[in-house]
């Protein structure tokens, strides 16, 4: 057993659990936190399978940005949705046997990483090239495009370049899985590769990547539009105002809980 | 128009968006409130010495109060999307007045004190210690930002600079660095009951002063009741409506409304005041106690509906948060949404033909009209989503023969600002106003020159009084705003 299957396998079993406590704990952290008031930018729906809807629009068309900025818009969804098919097409790795439909999406996989890199090397340009948005953008906004880069190069160079023991591969990481460690293949570009998914995984619930579980918790755009039919107060003011003044009391309706 | 120490913007051939220029609205802010406007509200009244630590002690209360905080400080990711979307912005060249980075003033310190990165990677985050020169910043570019939602809608997450720069007013009344405009203004509607600080005689003769001038230019009697218990509806509505113009014309349009309708109604001079500026400072606690003076008015007037005149941030705080500070109103008529605009009661009369209006008596105007923010982002009118944009232009064309509307990218939930929104409407603040009004007037321009039109109007106290100022600087006259409910009054047929 060699030092870098060692290492590999082990920063997998960290990543993996700080990827999943971290995000955890910061979903668990917006849950958990009221949203006092009823916010949504209006016009918003009406009824809450609207609201649902309307959140589904901004994740899968991303409807806001669209209309905000096409050009964002464009390299924004080219890269998270070829960033999709291509971890769809990862499955292969992890699983035995593979699922049919994953040996179908296979092919658009591998040519969607172009896509893939297309979007990211658009954005970085934005943000090198227009004033703006290079004035709002600290180290930290480079150094996430520039990692996505290296992980999205080092995949295609194995895929199209210089391939990697894929067979091999594929033992390590089914081995890692079940705790049956086998020796990880040493090309430069495979342990590039594993490495940048590694620190993306490590980094994810620290970072502005949050914004993935934030868009589902964003109380101007998951709220349904009714304070007027359907009262909504968070426990925090029920507590401070309510608990022992008159209008709760007078009243027979139980405020909805702000949720 | 009084003297000027600035640039007023030029008219630009196209829209484009500006360079930055760094800095070009750095400055001290608005007036400091004094510590006797300060302690009405609950707030300290000089900064504390301790200011660091109580500031960042409230940034963590609030996170752990609003999710809307939490989650719009971590999710951005500096897309850009925002950027070119503020008048601000887009009036003055200054990217701090750029939504993102507006709100960046606040994460920057956010992510310094309260993420795991920022502790211990600041310069890789853009993570800064809590200095002086931020807290100028913030006191400075805070108050450079109406609320008025519109980044929130271009952002892809609805970020929403409004709650951040609320979140960041509410920290800096903490330390004890309140703004005089609106923290005096509260303490006069706590102390008196409106923020012009009219007492109640002076509302009644005033009431009585309309009432005659509308009997010497319509021969009519028509009542504008004052505490009148046992009344139908309660009218809660800004006290610019008493006092100032174009808003007195508005009010006697809703006077003429209901006595057509034959619908009682009264004024209230304990709730005389719809205007609620804790909304601004993102006080809950503020906004709650202006909120149950109407509750209060309504019990003690034993009323069955509650109708808010035409005030934007005040429809915010009626139509988004009435019922969860004040309700339940299960003590009023359960026929009648609580509480409801005067847009909303006036065409509802329409639609039931309970009203008379000849449009002709609007043909010396060409209208067009302008969609305040807080009604087009923070609110609705009627059943359907969008209602807030239909209503009031249903009620122009009802009342008028000529209307047209402005480029609709500056309208509906992308509409702009007037510029004096959000606490700003101050004197000292009149540059940033006077820039921030370009894009707005800019829209109006182009149908002045392609419509001929020749006023424009609105449903916001804050709107009117802002154009009436900014319209001279841009070669319009003061009196091209109108209340939209001046339209409907003056095609009344009595």
């Amino acid at each position: 057993m060699g030092f870098l299957t060692a290492f590999y396998a082990l920063a997998f079993y960290v990543a993996t659990a700080i990827f999943i406590f971290g995000l955890g704990y910061k979903i668990y952290q917006y849950a958990r936190t009221p949203a006092p008031l009823k916010v949504p930018t209006t016009p918003a729906p009406v009824t809450q399978s609207g609201a649902v809807f309307r959140i589904l629009t901004e994740v899968v068309i991303f409807k806001s940005l669209f209309r905000a900025n096409k050009w964002i818009w464009l390299f924004g969804i080219a890269f998270h949705g070829a960033l999709l098919v291509v971890l769809l097409r990862h499955l292969r790795y992890f699983i035995e046997p593979v699922w049919t439909w994953v040996v179908l999406l296979q092919p658009f996989g591998k040519y969607a990483a172009f896509v893939m890199l297309i979007g990211l090397l658009g954005l970085l340009a934005r943000r090198l090239l227009v004033e703006r948005v290079r004035y709002i953008s600290a180290p930290s906004d480079y150094l996430m495009l520039i990692l996505l880069l290296v992980i999205g190069i080092s995949g295609v160079m194995m895929t199209f370049v210089t391939h990697t023991d894929i067979v091999n591969l594929k033992k390590f990481m089914l081995g890692v899985l079940y705790l049956d460690w086998q020796p990880i293949p040493t090309d430069p570009s495979l342990l590039i590769h594993l490495a940048a998914v590694i620190l993306l995984m490590i980094i994810f619930p620290f970072s502005k990547l949050l914004h993935a579980p934030g868009v589902f918790f964003s109380p101007s755009r998951n709220q349904v539009d009714n304070p007027r039919e359907q009262r909504h107060v968070a426990p925090w003011a029920i507590e401070h105002y309510e608990s022992r003044t008159a209008p709760a009391s007078a009243s027979t309706q139980s405020p909805q809980t702000a949720s | 128009m009084a003297k000027i120490d600035f640039k007023v913007p030029q008219f630009r051939p196209y829209a484009a968006i500006p360079n930055i220029q760094p800095g070009v609205m750095k400055g001290k802010g608005p007036y400091v409130a004094k510590p006797e406007m300060q302690k009405p509200l609950g707030f300290p009244g000089e900064l504390v010495d301790n200011w660091q630590q109580v500031a960042i002690e409230k940034m963590g209360e609030l996170l752990k109060k609003y999710r809307s905080l939490q989650v719009y400080l971590d999710a951005c990711v500096k897309c850009g999307a925002c950027t070119d979307k503020c008048h601000y912005f887009l009036g003055t060249s200054d990217p701090k007045n750029m939504p993102v980075a507006r709100q960046d003033l606040l994460r920057q310190v956010y992510r310094r004190y309260f993420t795991f990165s920022g502790k211990y990677f600041p310069n890789l985050v853009g993570a800064e210690d809590l200095t002086r020169e931020i807290l100028d910043d913030w006191y400075n570019y805070y108050h450079q930002c109406s609320q008025c939602r519109r980044c929130s809608v271009a952002c892809p997450y609805g970020i929403d600079t409004a709650d951040i720069s609320m979140a960041a007013r509410e920290i800096m009344d903490a330390i004890g660095l309140g703004q005089k405009y609106s923290n005096e203004i509260i303490g006069k509607v706590f102390k008196i009951g409106n923020n012009l600080g009219l007492p109640g005689p002076a509302l009644e003769n005033t009431l009585e002063g309309l009432e005659e001038d509308i009997k010497m230019d319509t021969g009519i009697d028509v009542r504008l009741p004052l505490n009148e218990a046992g009344a139908d509806v309660l009218l809660v509505t800004p006290s610019a409506d008493f006092f100032a113009e174009p808003h007195m014309d508005g009010l006697i349009g809703y006077a003429k409304v209901f006595h057509q309708a034959g619908i009682s109604w009264t004024l209230s001079s304990h709730a005389s005041e719809a205007a609620n500026f804790a909304l601004f400072i993102g006080s809950y606690d503020n906004m709650r106690k202006i909120s149950m003076r109407i509750r209060e008015a309504a019990l003690d007037l034993k009323v069955k509906r509650i109708v808010f005149g035409e005030c934007g941030h005040a429809w915010r705080v009626a139509y988004s948060f009435l019922n969860t500070l004040a309700g339940p109103f299960d003590f009023l008529d359960p026929n009648y949404p609580v509480p409801q605009h005067i847009c909303e009661f006036t065409y509802e009369l329409l639609q039931k033909g309970a009203l008379k209006l000849d449009k002709s008596a609007n043909d010396h105007r060409r209208i067009t009209y302008h969609d305040s923010c807080n009604v087009a982002r923070a609110s609705r009118m009627g059943p359907m989503p969008g209602g807030q944009f239909i209503i009031p232009r249903e009620l122009i064309k009802a009342s008028c023969n000529y209307f047209y509307d402005m480029l609709p990218e500056t309208l509906y939930d992308q509409t702009f600002c007037c510029g004096g929104g959000g606490g700003l409407l101050t004197d000292e603040l009149i540059e940033v106003r006077v820039k921030g009004a370009l894009p707005r007037m800019e829209a109006l321009k182009q149908v002045v020159d392609d419509y001929g039109v020749t006023h424009m109007a609105a449903i916001c106290a804050i709107c009117k009084t802002q154009f009436a100022k900014v319209l001279p600087y841009y070669g319009f006259e003061m009196d091209q705003i109108v209340s939209l409910h001046q339209l409907v009054g003056d095609a009344i047929v009595l």
